[in-house]
């Protein structure tokens, strides 16, 4: 039923090697890796330990954003409401901590349900409706943009409690500093990729995105599964206003205003299409390292940032394009 | 058969893209590629956003002031007015180039604080630009225009050039919480010589200092009070908003507006009578004193400290007795944008 087979980690020697090269995430994985070297031999620093840490910090927020819009992609939608949602979940988390006051731990909680259920109500308006995803988000991302700066009152939260910035914080790693936020991170990131590739909930997903007709007619419960996809994307997306409000150290009502779009790139750059049913989360990890590997070391070579705008804008277009080619090949 | 095709467009891809990162090297820095610098002092401008004009001249002072003391300057700025994130991601990515000292424009005073002071403690020089954070001492240094006074001059003006006059009052104000509105607002209050509850303001409203936004907050003023013969404004293109609105209503020459900042387009719309005076800033030289003062720091490791006031002037063509003023001519050749 899918034309693709994701990246899966179980399967051994050549046959491991002939999947990797012919995911839709090997085209990205070699520009990832092709930008590393060129990157290393440009500048002193970008070959370093702590380097490799500081994109990872770098890109997380983002990178969980993806997860979930990755998820959602797959089943044919797309979520622009997912940078403004965040955004809600980091500003309540820090106020509800700073000035409910709640202990620490209820706060986290409370921000990361609410997201939850701003998840489930796009599923909810998606599916039940039903209504088009692009709509449905649009509309959500205005009204989680509003509550934001209503609850917020339009100011900065400051003076977190410690609880809330331990993911912001670094441990030693032989002799480089990672913060735990980079370790949550990676196993959400592990933890999706085998979701997706080796459970039935993946299957279901892969074959709702292909074609939501014929997985409700091979007894696939395609509401139930819609409806907990967007609510797991808003659990995911109020994770990242977590590691936000941690790698920042304030609640900002400003924040994750471009965050849509830039988990959008990060899924189709990751070799994810649009067009649902077809990519992977690990494809999204890639993805999201591209465009923190230019950002970083266009940095370090003293390139001013318009120009790691203008190489995001080209490799986006050229993926899209990639993508389209290949379809057009399996037809 | 497509799909075997892939990695080959990616790696094309990269490369493409890979060329026109060089390019961008070569041209808007100071060198080509950053383990040539050789000896040369790094310093880092992060701007608010890359596409304001006042920026973009900010970038111009920094970039002439890094040529003259033998620095290197990288730029970078965050998406939109407002983007904390990107900000930080910057700072982090020029302390790790290894730079000196970094001038930035704070897009939110409170919530960079935390990064700033990361970057200070590996021995990097922070200089404010424009907007102080909040508080101040999180940064080594300010350097800015005092927007208070930038307020007050242009207050002072519209009190002498008003004669005694009845006023009805209009302020296009910025955004709430916004300290840079705040202090020109109060300034221009004050300059004026009335306290902030006076019965003739009978209009505020925020503009977020765009044009299209002034013109529709200047349009609800006058619905809401068409007798109003003052405006103020807390820069140039909501002023040329509320001039659009006046027009409209053909009161374009009953209805005085004054303005904040100094722009090109600004400075032009003083000299063709839309506007009666602005308050000039100088963002050139803001960055271009930063620049000096992190290759002095990298030179003798004396570090710039407090506030230094880069200065503001009153531009105008109809001169107010008790008002010191330039003509267009000056603001032109000063002006920004």
């Amino acid at each position: 039923m899918t034309t693709s087979t994701p990246l899966a980690v179980r399967a051994d020697g050549p046959a491991a090697l002939r999947r990797l090269l012919t995911s839709p995430a090997a085209g990205p994985l070699a520009a990832l890796v092709l930008a590393s070297v060129f990157f290393s031999t440009a500048t002193d620093q970008f070959l370093s330990g702590g380097n490799f840490s500081l994109i990872l910090q770098q890109v997380m927020v983002v990178g969980i954003l993806a997860i979930g819009q990755t998820l959602i992609i797959l089943t044919a939608g797309i979520d622009l409401s997912c940078g403004a949602v965040m955004a809600f979940g980091g500003i309540l988390i820090a106020k509800l901590a700073v000035s409910g006051p709640l202990p620490p731990l209820l706060a986290i909680a409370l921000g990361i349900l609410a997201c939850a259920g701003f998840g489930l109500l796009n599923g909810v308006l998606v599916r039940v409706v039903p209504l088009p995803p692009f709509i449905v988000t649009l509309g959500m991302l205005n009204v989680a943009f509003a509550l934001t700066h209503i609850y917020s009152e339009e100011q900065t939260v400051t003076d977190l409690p410690g609880p809330l910035t331990v993911l912001g914080r670094t441990f030693p790693l032989g002799r480089t500093d990672v913060t735990y936020g980079s370790l949550v991170t990676i196993a959400l990131f592990l933890g999706f990729a085998y979701a997706l590739s080796s459970t039935a909930w993946g299957r279901h997903l892969y074959a709702l995105g292909n074609s939501a007709e014929s997985a409700r007619l091979s007894g696939i419960r395609v509401s139930r599964l819609t409806v907990g996809v967007y609510t797991i994307a808003g659990l995911v997306y109020g994770i990242a206003a977590l590691l936000l409000v941690s790698r920042t150290g304030v609640g900002d009502p400003q924040a994750g205003q471009t965050d849509n779009l830039d988990s959008i790139t990060a899924v189709v750059l990751g070799g994810t299409s649009l067009f649902g049913g077809r990519g992977t989360v690990l494809g999204t990890l890639v993805g999201v390292l591209i465009v923190g590997v230019f950002r970083n070391g266009l940095q370090l070579m003293g390139v001013s940032s318009v120009y790691q705008t203008l190489v995001t804008g080209v490799l986006v277009i050229l993926a899209v394009t990639v993508d389209q080619l290949s379809r057009k090949g399996n037809r | 058969m497509f799909r075997r095709a892939q990695p080959a467009l990616a790696i094309g891809a990269v490369g493409l893209a890979l060329s026109l990162a060089a390019c961008g090297s070569g041209s808007g820095t100071g060198s080509a590629g950053g383990s040539s610098s050789g000896g040369k002092v790094k310093v880092g401008l992060i701007t608010k956003t890359d596409t304001n004009p006042y920026f973009v001249k900010m970038k111009q002072g920094a970039e002439q002031a890094a040529t003259s003391a033998n620095a290197e300057l990288s730029t970078a700025a965050g998406k939109f007015d407002g983007d904390n994130a990107g900000q930080i991601t910057a700072l982090e990515n020029m302390v790790a180039s290894g730079v000196k000292g970094v001038l930035i424009t704070p897009n939110d005073s409170k919530a960079i604080v935390p990064a700033i002071a990361k970057a200070r403690a590996k021995g990097v020089l922070v200089i404010a630009l424009d907007t102080p954070p909040e508080p101040q001492s999180s940064v080594d240094a300010l350097f800015a225009t005092d927007n208070v006074k930038a307020g007050e001059l242009i207050g002072a003006y519209a009190k002498a050039a008003m004669g005694g006059k009845p006023v009805k009052i209009a302020t296009m104000d910025l955004a709430p919480g916004v300290s840079v509105g705040v202090q020109r607002h109060d300034g221009f209050v004050k300059g004026f010589g009335i306290d902030a509850a006076d019965p003739s303001i009978v209009c505020s409203q925020d503009t977020g200092g765009d044009q299209a936004k002034g013109q529709t907050a200047m349009e609800t003023c006058l619905q809401k009070a068409p007798d109003i013969n003052l405006v103020y404004a807390i820069n140039e293109p909501a002023a040329l908003g509320a001039y659009t609105a006046v027009k409209a209503k053909g009161r374009e020459n009953d209805v005085m507006i004054v303005a904040i900042d100094g722009g090109c387009t600004g400075v032009r719309a003083v000299k063709d009578g839309k506007i009666a005076a602005t308050s000039q800033q100088y963002p050139l030289k803001m960055a271009a004193d930063g620049v000096k003062a992190i290759a002095e720091y990298a030179k003798t490791g004396k570090k710039a400290a407090g506030y230094t006031d880069t200065g503001v002037q009153l531009i105008t063509d109809e001169p107010q007795s008790g008002a010191e003023s330039e003509d267009t001519g000056f603001g032109l050749e000063n002006c920004w944008g």
